[in-house]
């Protein structure tokens, strides 16, 4: 095995290991997505004849601020107790703890995802399950998590670490939350393929080059 | 009992090379033009008063501090030619224990292994446990840890891959009589085995114990590079005094 994936998996398999004895970023994460769709359900009257246009707003919403809550959870404990320095003694370039952070973060968003695809069931009649939508979610998430994951670690040194990174991030990630609501309104809709093409490349434009930059710039970041 | 850490194999060249090296942090000059040269199979101590740049120079050796000018060589690596495989060859204790308070020591340290690739990771768990005198709290979460327990788990990590440079940031810190003891067996365990410690501290007495070398920073600049037979307690007491005298 590589050098860095031998430290990506390392680190993917201890925060795992953490979240599952202490369950506190799963928790946060999944009672804040089902409080807003519960919230959403009280301000819009959502029927079937609205759903396709206001659910992938209510869905997405959802999980962008879910995801902040994800991402900003990856370096906090890791800067609280100092034990970053732990993973820059790692015996591989930065970009490997990148990438163990990333898939970390990563996994948590798509279960918090799959786990809220019965709830809007339950809450707007959304039948959300399709290959389309699991194709624009994780196409979304993945991008959505390569550009949260540098940008917590750049606030995680700040004191207002909280309220500083979606102030940093969300603007940036923009293109991309914009491109998983209309992908998964085409996809409610029943465009299939044609109707989610031209987002799905979007998507991967911006997951391939926010891959990358990120997964560069994270050396420049955690450093002093 | 044969006290000799197990280490890698004595390479060519030195262990550890400071050229030049300084650091800035906004307008404080943490280090100024720091050179250090220092062989295989020596234990080096870093004295100074607080603020003298102890931490940050044996930080900027880990790699965890980015020098401004100047060249850090560990093991004979460059640090921007193959910083990974300079990172391999290193073994650091800082000020906080790098441990997971919801992890047990064990699991801390398998995950340490699984970043270093430490091959037999279970045994040789066991055998830095029992070296650092904690195979009875393997188990426990590393919270229910006094500070002391935790630092002596920090040390078991820093052995775990077999390091052939040792860093220690005032390793005393936190540690019992017995843990003073046992990490003088540790230092000079490590450095007989063939591989370089260098490790910082306030203790005079110790260093003198302990070391091979002494070295003295201060405001950033090192003053002194001496073997053991060269220093004497007196002597670095003044100089360290003239410090004191000087912030005044």
């Amino acid at each position: 095995m590589s050098r860095y994936l031998r430290v990506v998996l390392a680190i993917y398999r201890k925060d795992a290991q953490l979240e599952a004895r202490t369950r506190e970023t799963f928790t946060a994460m999944a009672v804040f997505a089902i409080a807003v769709a519960l919230i959403f359900n009280f301000a819009f009257q959502v029927n079937p004849r609205n759903v396709a246009l206001v659910g992938p707003g209510i869905a997405w919403a959802a999980f962008t601020f879910t995801g902040v809550i994800g991402i900003n959870r990856a370096f906090i404990f890791e800067k609280d107790r100092g034990t970053l320095e732990g993973l820059l003694l790692a015996p591989a370039g930065r970009e490997a703890v990148y990438g163990g952070k990333l898939l970390g973060t990563l996994t948590l968003m798509l279960i918090v995802e799959a786990l809220m695809v019965p709830v809007f069931l339950v809450f707007y009649d959304i039948a959300l399950l399709s290959w389309w939508f699991v194709g624009t979610a994780v196409l979304a998430t993945v991008g959505f998590a390569a550009v949260g994951t540098v940008f917590a670690a750049i606030a995680v040194h700040t004191r207002a670490r909280e309220v500083l990174l979606p102030l940093l991030f969300l603007p940036i990630v923009m293109p991309v939350v914009v491109a998983a609501v209309s992908s998964t309104a085409s996809a409610l809709a029943g465009e299939g393929w044609s109707g989610v093409a031209r987002w799905f490349s979007l998507m991967v434009a911006f997951d391939v080059v926010f891959l990358v930059v990120s997964s560069l710039a994270f050396e420049f970041v955690v450093e002093e | 009992m044969d006290r000799r850490q197990e280490t890698r194999p004595a390479q060519p060249g030195l262990a550890i090379e400071v050229a030049g090296l300084t650091k800035i942090f906004g307008r404080t000059t943490a280090l100024r033009n720091i050179s250090l040269q220092v062989p295989w199979g020596v234990a080096v101590a870093l004295l100074g008063p607080n603020g003298a740049g102890k931490s940050t120079l044996l930080r900027a050796i880990a790699m965890l501090a980015r020098p401004d000018e100047g060249t850090v060589r560990v093991a004979g690596v460059t640090r921007g030619h193959d910083a990974a495989r300079a990172r391999a060859a290193l073994g650091y204790v800082g000020h906080q224990p790098l441990l997971y308070d919801d992890l047990t020591p064990e699991e801390n340290l398998r995950f340490y292994a699984r970043l270093h690739d430490v091959r037999d990771a279970g045994a040789r768990i066991r055998q830095v446990l029992a070296d650092v005198g904690m195979s009875h709290r393997a188990t426990s979460r590393v919270r229910t840890l006094s500070n002391g327990m935790q630092k002596r788990i920090a040390i078991a990590r820093a052995l775990l891959h077999r390091p052939a440079v040792l860093l220690l940031d005032e390793p005393e810190t936190g540690l019992d009589q017995e843990g003073l003891a046992l990490l003088g067996r540790i230092v000079r365990g490590v450095a007989d085995g063939g591989a370089t410690v260098l490790f910082s501290t306030h203790d005079i007495e110790r260093a003198l114990a302990l070391a091979d070398r002494v070295a003295l920073l201060r405001g950033g600049r090192l003053v002194l590079d001496a073997s053991r037979a060269a220093a004497d307690a007196a002597s670095l007491r003044a100089l360290l005094a003239d410090e004191a005298e000087a912030r005044r």
